[in-house]
């Protein structure tokens, strides 16, 4: 009886050590993981900050009311206040017509939509640069309209959209087909119209993921430094957005403005990421559908 | 709203959803679709809500052909098997939403809908709860907000997607009764969807029973249970026991039974089943005719005593059930060799069951044939 009762207990501590690893490894991991955060993520961050305030404060400020920079700034902010709305729209509608409904070509959409995550963002600038630039083949209708696209505001403003559109898309799509379209079956039945339905019953239901989306857009199309740098033509106080106005502070070896510059994205990356986090604690159920992570 | 369905046909990729199916629902009525699932029942009752286009075949509200109209011009409540609930809004806005969303001429003014909301809910018995949201409410709870919202926009006829499916079994036993006096006193024609023989026996005026896409047979709950037209439906509805025979005139020889049966009815010659209840098999008195069986297993259930019997000639295993105050239960021992005899019965053309779904023929041309009880010793 009591051998049995030793052999029974044998098997569960076995059975226990056999799903987890023995302490050292599992703190030998963690200090591994977290060595790794820090080395690659917090330092730098922490560098940035540090390196903007070297030269105190005054300096600091100076860099960011710079003329120059002042108008880095304002084409940054000029450049996400179109690409986002627009990338909101497009985002919204491509999912809509993805998730909710079925037709030929669905599959070459779904493929398309997700074009600007595999092209180099350099490539995706370079396309413009060959379609609307000096010999592109858009030329001659350029000219008719009196319109500079490249090397001007409406050429980032179209390397940006590029860039970002898959974000809002990408976001909505599994979750609204993860809800399938009963709520709109439903809507419809009791008379609602197409439109109706959609804004009164399929926006509401994704629009936290939709929030999500947008914010990612954002942080991505404020940041976005290839492909705008193909289009931009580096002219400073006109062309020239942020991620642009931080190299060239660099590269002329103004380390203190160019942290400074950095800085202020480095700030909107940790807003977005407090965003981010405090959308998916709370309304992580809705989101965690749409994410592995 | 009297509702005419018209050799509708259906196919999905690679799958005949529905083949050729006929009903006529009268207004007012309270309809059942019950077959098991594939059956085609489903895809039925959304043709007739206008969220699935027949291939071929008509819908008729009334005189009016619904084939150019879409579900939102049809005035139909439909509710959903997980009821689809706007989960954003409240219970109030959700019953509302048909009302709100009617254009501004045909609109009624705001404290109109509420009233008639509130009015609804008081219906459904959820009067009160108008301020919650569907995740703060039971999925009883739920099911009767999906059926107030449909009713709020008083549709022509109300379908519901297997209303009660997705509740326990206390909830649903409740729901039924309460739905089936709802019907009664609104008395909208409703027809719903069901793979519960209980629930469409015990709540439709009339049931509708398909398979692979057909309608086997339509008729009132004493219909379908006392004549059921096909081997099929014989076995949907209740425990079955199929005993091999064959006919001479008016004989029947079962195997197993030391003597023929006599019957009513000229069979046809060749291989018949004969299908029996358990229920409705009773055991013989000491030396009357029958078929020779021995009893292998005794259960009880409840109210039921339930033998499992193996017939001495051909081995086929049957199941006997008697109520548990009857004087034969104490025969049941295991061991035991007792004779049975059929109350209650019908005979089919051997192989009858085994029918392609798809090659065509009146479901309800199988030769059937229902007879009471006849003892043994009388034909003799």
């Amino acid at each position: 009886m009591s051998s049995t009762l030793t052999i029974a207990t044998g098997t569960a501590a076995s059975q226990r050590s056999a799903i987890t690893e023995a302490t050292w490894v599992r703190r030998a991991l963690i200090a591994l993981a977290l060595a790794f955060l820090a080395a690659f993520l917090l330092l730098p961050l922490a560098a940035v900050f540090t390196e903007a305030l070297r030269n105190g404060l005054g300096t600091y400020l100076e860099a960011l009311t710079d003329p120059d920079a002042l108008a880095a700034i304002r084409l940054t902010l000029i450049a996400a206040a179109i690409a986002v709305p627009a990338n909101l729209v497009f985002g919204v509608a491509a999912a809509w017509a993805i998730a909710k409904h079925e037709f030929r070509g669905k599959t070459f959409l779904t493929t398309l939509i997700d074009l600007p995550f595999s092209v180099s963002p350099v490539v995706a600038g370079l396309i413009y640069v060959l379609m609307f630039g000096a010999s592109g083949w858009a030329r001659p209708l350029i000219d008719s309209v009196d319109l500079q696209i490249i090397f001007a505001v409406p050429g980032i403003v179209l390397a940006t959209i590029f860039v970002t559109f898959p974000f809002v898309a990408r976001e909505l799509i599994p979750l609204m087909q993860e809800q399938g379209t009963d709520s709109e079956q439903v809507a419809l039945s009791l008379g609602a119209s197409g439109w109706q339905t959609f804004w009164h019953v399929t926006l509401p239901n994704v629009r936290w993921g939709l929030l999500y989306g947008v914010l990612l857009c954002n942080a991505r199309a404020m940041g976005e430094f290839g492909a705008v740098s193909v289009v931009s033509g580096h002219i400073r106080g006109e062309t020239n957005t942020m991620p642009l106005h931080v190299e060239i502070l660099y590269n002329e070896y103004n380390f203190a403005a160019a942290f400074a510059v950095a800085s202020l994205l480095a700030l909107l990356a940790l807003v977005t990421l407090a965003i981010k986090s405090f959308l998916e604690a709370r309304h992580g159920a809705e989101l965690a559908r749409s994410h592995g992570h | 709203m009297e509702i005419r369905i018209q050799d509708i046909t259906k196919r999905f990729a690679g799958f005949q959803a529905l083949n050729g199916v006929d009903l006529d629902i009268a207004d007012g009525e309270l309809i059942a679709l019950l077959g098991p699932s594939g059956s085609g029942k489903t895809t039925l009752l959304r043709i007739i809500a206008g969220l699935e286009f027949a291939d071929a075949g008509r819908v008729l509200f009334g005189a009016e052909d619904m084939a150019a109209r879409a579900v939102r011009e049809r005035n139909v409540g439909f509710v959903f098997q997980h009821y689809a609930l706007f989960k954003h809004m409240s219970v109030r806005d959700n019953v509302s939403f048909g009302l709100r969303m009617r254009p501004r001429r045909t609109r009624p003014a705001p404290a109109a809908i509420e009233a008639r909301a509130e009015e609804l809910l008081e219906l459904v018995q959820l009067g009160g709860l108008g301020e919650r949201y569907p995740h703060q409410l039971s999925g009883g709870q739920r099911q009767r907000v999906a059926l107030a919202r449909a009713l709020a926009i008083e549709p022509r006829v109300l379908l519901l997607d297997e209303p009660f499916g997705a509740l326990d079994a206390k909830v649903r036993k409740d729901l039924r009764r309460w739905l089936r006096e709802l019907h009664q006193r609104i008395g909208t024609t409703t027809i719903f969807v069901t793979h519960d023989q209980e629930e469409a026996l015990e709540l439709a005026d009339r049931v509708v029973i398909m398979n692979h896409g057909r309608i086997e047979q339509a008729g009132s709950v004493n219909e379908v249970y006392e004549h059921p037209a096909s081997p099929f439906v014989f076995e949907f509805l209740g425990n079955t026991n199929i005993l091999p025979a064959s006919a001479t005139g008016r004989e029947l020889h079962i195997a197993g039974a030391d003597r023929p049966l006599a019957t009513d009815q000229i069979h046809p010659a060749g291989p018949l089943a004969v299908y029996v209840r358990p229920a409705d098999l009773r055991v013989a008195e000491e030396g009357a005719h029958g078929i020779g069986v021995t009893v292998t297993a005794v259960q009880r259930t409840g109210a039921l005593v339930r033998a499992e019997v193996r017939v001495d000639e051909g081995g086929e295993t049957l199941s006997v059930e008697l109520p548990h105050l009857h004087h034969d239960t104490a025969r049941f021992v295991p061991g035991a060799r007792l004779r049975l005899r059929l109350q209650l019965f019908s005979v089919y053309p051997d192989g009858a069951t085994a029918r392609a779904p798809a090659t065509g023929g009146d479901a309800l041309g199988v030769a059937a044939t229902r007879e009471r009880s006849r003892d043994y010793s009388i034909g003799a």
